[in-house]
């Protein structure tokens, strides 16, 4: 029971993670409740589909199926992020004003927030397949199944508990800040999400370079502990990651700071004495 | 809908065929079985200089997850279902594998000489 606990909690807690934090980068911006809970929606159906034809899907390209589906999914969830966060950078300033009249709702221009339930329904569906698979074997089991299938409930409920956690702990930070401090936790998740791309796309042998690993801290802090687990979810932690990781990792933050720097620095002159100075 | 399949197809077909043509001659294939959320054999040895293809056969009806934090490698492996995975050329040394879904009895270990 409690083994199947961890394995399903495992699963959950990065996708938690990642719709908590999203949640609260997205806070007081209007109708952003409906997005997400379209994007777990989406992603939660599609983990089913997913796991039905996971067999069919495992033997195209050459067996490289899942992988491609993989880097698929992942580069669609890495430019949503990169999107929202370049966008949200250029709004902050507006954001915070208006989110300081307490119970308005901000009404940017030209806001869109479908691209964080893409992202967020992305995220879902790759963790989501996985546990589904994983209930889908336990529930053939003849005997015995059901603490089994007790322990993945309350794994479940974990994983969701530790999500719904950051989120309150985010929004709990003073408005002028809120902003900043999740728009950084999301770089950490698009890190994250560019080191897993790095590993997929070195697994279908379709990426020679940087393969070798740079350090090795699995002595140290493995990523089975909890802490090295909770890590992992939270910003990518891998304990021995190969330079190509460390590189993707690195430079999709780099883009996306950069990125925003530029887009911020492209504002009419106009607009910019107004935005120091404020 | 049948040209797009078949435009789909180009790129599957020229992807794969250029991945298995160099890989023909260097490539090491090793077999490995999961039967009763057990590895068979738990212990796989092979040299190092090149790359290997393990075949898992899942003998299961249900899906296992082939992981392991050396190798860098996860895969799901359905019920029933063979997958190959792709590793190295690696240094000598041991590299330990396990079944995320069964870490309990799935453990098993790549030998490299």
């Amino acid at each position: 029971m409690f083994a199947s606990a961890l394995i399903v909690f495992r699963e959950t807690l990065e996708a938690a993670l990642f719709i908590g934090i999203v949640a609260a980068a997205t806070r007081d911006l209007a109708g952003r409740s409906r997005w997400i809970v379209m994007g777990i929606a989406a992603g939660v159906l599609g983990s089913v589909l997913l796991a039905a034809g996971m067999e069919q899907l495992s033997d195209l390209a050459g067996g490289a199926g899942q992988d491609v589906l993989n880097a698929v999914f992942l580069s669609m969830a890495l430019a949503m992020l990169a999107w929202h966060c370049i966008w949200i950078s250029t709004h902050a300033r507006d954001m915070v004003q208006q989110a300081k009249n307490v119970g308005s709702q901000v009404r940017a221009h030209g806001l869109t927030l479908w691209p964080i339930a893409i992202a967020v329904g992305v995220c879902v569906l790759r963790e989501g397949a996985e546990t589904v698979l994983f209930i889908g074997g336990i529930a053939t089991n003849t005997t015995g199944w059901q603490p089994l299938l007790a322990g993945a409930g309350m794994g479940l409920i974990a994983g969701l508990g530790v999500g719904s956690l950051i989120y309150l702990g985010l929004t709990r930070i003073n408005v002028q800040y809120v902003f900043r401090v999740s728009n950084a936790f999301l770089l950490l998740l698009a890190g994250s999400l560019s080191s897993q791309l790095a590993k997929v796309l070195t697994q279908a042998g379709w990426v020679d370079v940087g393969s070798e690993t740079i350090w090795d801290a699995s002595a140290i802090l493995p990523e089975s502990s909890p802490p090295g687990m909770f890590l992992h979810a939270l910003a990518g932690y891998d304990a021995s990651p190969s330079a190509l990781q460390l590189a993707l990792y690195l430079g999709a933050i780099a883009f996306i700071v950069l990125a925003s720097r530029w887009v911020q620095n492209g504002l009419s002159p106009q607009s910019r004495p107004a935005l120091r100075g404020a | 809908m049948k040209t797009l399949k078949r435009l789909l197809l180009i790129p599957l077909v020229a992807l794969s065929t250029a991945w298995a043509l160099p890989g023909i001659a260097a490539d090491t294939e090793l077999q490995l079985v999961i039967k009763n959320h057990q590895f068979q054999p738990a212990e796989l040895k092979a040299p190092g200089a090149q790359k290997l293809r393990i075949l898992v056969h899942n003998q299961d009806s249900t899906a296992e997850e082939f992981e392991s934090h050396p190798l860098k490698r996860e895969k799901i492996i359905p019920g029933g279902a063979k997958v190959t995975v792709l590793v190295g050329p690696l240094k000598p040394g041991r590299y330990e594998f396990f079944g995320e879904f069964n870490p309990a009895t799935a453990k098993g270990t790549l030998v490299i000489e």
